[in-house]
């Protein structure tokens, strides 16, 4: 036993000085989350704001330029006029604008005898998703406005339903409030699975694994022995981006910090397990960083609803966002951040992740052993 | 107090061990079986690929066999793995260490792995700091050690608990002789103050002679277990010294190696040695008719000789080997290269410091020195691979500093690792080859064709690259250097590795190009490989410590106590007087 504890804490320290001296692990750990965090919260955003938009006025009454009054003064729209409806469909067609409000000679007189569809929208389809946010913006700020029209001639707009909205747990609607605490599940992938992949691999390719084989070390030992280091490493990494998150973005944290500890930690472990595993399969530095770049950071990215919602995805990804780890631990992350200890979600997403924990700390347990065969 | 234990050390019966890769088995070792005589040294001796680092890792049970039983300690290596690698030292070829890490924490390490107590530590580190001269360099990290403090730095980790049982993969490959000494001075004294045995695997024959007893292996099969005089004895009277006047030494080694009777001649020296067939006496009528003042003496058997006279089969009429065929514009006489102060710095690290020398027209010129003492950096600089940070540099009368692509046209060049494509065939790699040097339709097939019978390659021909013995794969980089027919070949270490019999082959192409009016320029650690060239400089730490023909060379080592040094004498005074000189500066 006390040999036993000898041999770990020799292969600790060793794997503390290699990553204290190698700027690549540090790099990963501190400086990489420290870049994604800042391009995320700062450079990516999902929310629409300042959309082009040209607005065309053939009849330039009280009620049309009160209208383009209301999406000027809107934080959605960046509004353009433009002449004649020809040259704001050409700014259209060169992706000047994003959309098109087109009001004709015929608006007010056709607003005030309660006509239909006096206003025409064009948007720009390519990006579909900026479309649907386009259309659905200027719908509202139309809508608010007839409204607000309406009021003020002493008549209800005679809407069949009127909708109250509101929006829980983000407000606001900003992207950064999901994004940054999504980003720490990619982070921890990075040094989890890739960083560790590699540096065993690397152990593979320089020979020293032989050297260290042909000593009294068992394998249980140099597992834990090279785990426990990544552990701490991707624990700092998590922290700091913790950190950012509430003191730079002002990310609310809703639930006790030591839950998030404790499902960072099991998230850390599944990640430190899969980059061993591919590191014990590989034994070659680039197929291990190209095999964890694919298994393990690019469906963390795409598949984990981190940055895409995984309900809208077709029915087979869905299925296979389930193999995905990242997928519970975003799912976690969010809840905790934003929502608070919801323990159903916390528990079952926890529950998947121990589940999956177990069946890789198996497969790695099978997979190594004290041979180069 | 040393235990004497009558079991041997390692054991192994009728042990087979095949790879396979796709559709192609390997088989690494056939049926082999020895015991190892525990308290000494024994000697693993084969070339690459005769299944070495495969023998070494059963015995430590890093590999299971496919048949047989392995017994290492008394334990059996497949059952008891672990304990066996508990108990049982081993560095393998790669030395284990971490370069990122200090000598030190490598020591600390393997100490904590080994378990060794705390209160025996600073014992044994010093014991080994000292047998290894690492002590000054304790916070060095690992990385910026030179190759010879490294391999004695992994031997000092291999060493920390005195196991009973040591096992050094090629330990001493590509270190400088100096080293090469220490080393096996410190494995002789291990074996004396802790009564350990050593199972040392090695490619260079001439280190047999240090060992116990040698297992000989090639290709896969234990071909004989003893003493190296054993091995020697079975040759005595076969082996003579020949030489004689009015001819060159070269000249005279491709008319003994045709004459009758004769099995293996070889360039030594201005001399020419000889293993001659069993019972024929050789005379100076028999070998060399016509020829006058002809010298021939019998010497000692060397372990090199009888692994020669084993292996070697002599086929009658090898043309091949004679007649390069070349249309070389060999011109007139005079220097084909000229390096002058030659210097090749990496930032603050001076690779190539100072270096001048001179290469004739048809010469073989040789850099001989140990891995790191800048000749492959020189080599890149000749052929314009690397552009120098000063001096002048010549070749076929061209600057380096203005014309390198008209240089490179004169040059052929053959790298130090194989850098064929392994998924070509054979064929194919010629044909690219021929095409890359802008040989075009019949001058290529002609070419192509002349590559393949010169080298023998036709069985070959469509065998891919990759799949090729390695003295075959040798022979084709060779061919793909010559197919334009350079004037100037350039040898990065060629025969790095090769066994005895494809060397033989292999200078003797050099020769014959040589004659031919090649100009051959060969860098080699190896240092009796120096006896082929006909001048060579010696270097190390990137400057040139001496030059001359490898008979002034060795002249300068003569002692009373060495009247015949070998090229390694020369060598290793060549450094001491180094080193003094340097601790003379430092004095004064």
């Amino acid at each position: 036993m006390r040999a036993s504890l000898r041999r770990l804490w020799g292969m600790i320290r060793k794997e503390s000085l290699q990553i204290l001296r190698d700027p690549s692990s540090i790099s990963i750990a501190f400086i990489m989350p420290v870049v994604l965090l800042l391009l995320f919260g700062y450079g990516v955003s999902l929310d629409a704001k300042n959309i082009p938009l040209g607005i065309v006025i053939e009849q330039p009454d009280t009620a049309a330029q009160s209208l383009a009054g209301a999406f000027d003064r809107s934080e959605f729209f960046h509004p353009q006029r433009f002449a004649a409806i020809q040259e704001a469909q050409q700014a259209l067609i060169e992706r000047r604008i994003d959309g098109i409000l087109w009001l004709r000679n015929d608006f007010s007189s056709r607003l005030l005898s309660g006509d239909e569809a006096p206003i025409g929208v064009f948007v720009n389809g390519v990006d579909s998703n900026q479309a649907n946010i386009t259309k659905g913006y200027i719908q509202g700020t139309w809508l608010a406005w007839l409204q607000h029209f309406s009021a003020a001639r002493g008549r209800a707009l005679d809407l069949p339903v009127s909708m109250e909205q509101r929006v829980w747990f983000n407000p606001a609607l900003s992207s950064h409030l999901f994004l940054v605490p999504g980003l720490i599940a990619i982070i921890m992938t990075m040094i989890g699975s890739l960083l560790t992949a590699m540096v065993v691999a690397r152990e593979w390719e320089r020979g020293t694994m032989e050297a260290l084989m042909v000593t009294p070390l068992r394998m249980g030992e140099m597992l834990i022995g090279k785990l426990i280091p990544y552990f701490m490493l991707g624990m700092g990494g998590m922290l700091l981006s913790v950190a950012m998150a509430l003191f730079l973005f002002n990310v609310p944290l809703l639930s006790p910090i030591w839950l998030l500890m404790l499902c960072s930690a099991l998230f850390m472990l599944v990640s430190l397990a899969i980059g061993l595993l591919i590191s014990i399969v590989t034994r070659n530095q680039f197929l291990a960083g190209q095999v964890a770049l694919v298994v393990s950071f690019l469906p963390s990215f795409l598949l984990s609803g981190f940055l895409f919602d995984i309900h809208s995805m077709p029915g087979w990804v869905q299925t296979i966002t389930y193999l995905v780890p990242a997928r519970y631990f975003v799912a976690i992350l969010q809840t905790l951040f934003l929502a608070g200890p919801v323990w159903p979600v916390v528990l079952a997403n926890a529950g998947a992740m121990l589940f999956m924990l177990l069946i890789l700390a198996t497969l790695v347990v099978k997979k190594s052993y004290k041979r180069l065969d | 107090m040393i235990a004497i234990m009558d079991n041997p050390a390692l054991i192994f019966r009728n042990v087979r061990q095949v790879f396979t890769r796709g559709e192609h088995a390997l088989c690494a070792l056939d049926d082999v079986s020895f015991d190892i005589i525990p308290g000494q040294v024994t000697g693993l001796i084969g070339p690459d690929g005769a299944g070495k680092t495969t023998l070494m890792r059963l015995a430590c049970g890093l590999l299971r066999p496919e048949s047989g039983i392995i017994s290492a300690l008394g334990l059996d290596a497949v059952a008891e793995s672990q304990i066996v690698q508990s108990a049982v030292g081993y560095m393998p070829q790669r030395f284990g260490l971490y370069e990122d890490l200090s000598v030190q924490e490598n020591l600390d390490l393997y100490a904590e792995l080994q378990g060794l107590p705390q209160e025996k530590r600073a014992i044994r580190y010093t014991e080994l700091m000292h047998m290894t001269g690492l002590a000054p360099f304790t916070a060095r990290l690992a990385g910026q050690l030179s190759g010879g403090m490294k391999q004695k730095l992994g031997l000092a980790c291999a060493l920390l608990r005195a196991p009973r049982l040591l096992l050094l993969d090629e330990p001493t490959v590509g270190v400088d002789p100096v080293s090469r000494r220490e080393l096996w001075a410190i494995v002789y004294q291990q074996v004396k103050e802790q009564g350990m045995s050593v199972l040392l695997s090695t490619a260079y024959l001439d280190e047999a002679e240090r060992c116990n007893e040698v297992l000989l292996l090639h290709q896969g099969k234990l071909l004989g277990q003893g003493a190296p005089a054993e091995f020697s004895a079975k040759v005595q009277g076969r082996i003579f010294q020949v030489s004689a006047a009015g001819i060159s030494h070269r000249q005279l080694q491709t008319r003994l190696d045709q004459a009758p009777g004769v099995l293996d001649a070889l360039v030594e020296g201005e001399t020419v040695r000889l293993v001659m067939e069993p019972a024929i006496q050789p005379t100076a009528e028999n070998l060399l008719p016509g020829l006058d003042d002809v010298h021939i003496q019998p010497v000692a058997p060397r372990f090199e000789d009888a692994f020669v006279a084993r292996l070697k089969v002599r086929h009658n009429g090898t043309a091949g080997l004679g007649g390069m065929n070349l249309h070389i514009d060999s011109g007139e006489g005079g220097e084909v290269i000229r390096v002058d102060k030659l210097l090749r710095r990496f930032d603050d690290f001076i690779a190539v410091n100072n270096v001048s020398f001179n290469v004739k027209r048809g010469e073989i010129f040789g850099l001989l020195g140990a891995n790191g003492a800048g000749k492959t950096t020189t080599f890149r600089m000749l052929c314009g691979l690397l552009p120098a940070s000063g001096g002048e540099l010549s070749v076929a009368g061209l600057d380096l500093h203005i014309a390198r692509a008209e240089a490179r046209r004169h040059i052929g060049y053959m790298a130090q690792k194989f850098s064929l494509y392994g998924d070509l065939s054979v064929m194919q790699n010629l044909r690219f080859f021929a095409s890359a040097y802008g040989l075009r339709s019949h001058h290529q097939d002609e070419r192509v064709k002349w590559a393949i019978n010169t080298f023998e390659l036709a069985d070959y021909a469509e065998t891919n690259a990759r799949d090729l013995p390695l003295g075959f794969k040798q022979r084709l980089s060779f061919a793909a250097a010559l197919m334009h027919e350079p004037e100037i070949l350039f040898l990065d270490e060629p025969t790095s590795g090769v066994d005895p019999l494809a060397r033989r082959e292999f200078w003797a192409r050099t020769n014959a190009l040589a004659e031919a009016g090649v100009t051959v320029l060969v860098t080699t650690h190896f240092m009796e490989e120096a006896n082929y060239c006909d001048r060579l400089v010696i270097m190390a730490e990137g400057t040139v410590l001496a030059e001359g023909t490898p008979r002034e060379m060795k002249a300068r080592a003569r002692t009373a106590d060495n009247p015949n040094p070998s090229m390694e004498d020369a060598f290793i005074r060549l450094i001491e007087q180094r080193e003094q000189n340097k601790a003379m500066e430092i004095v004064a």
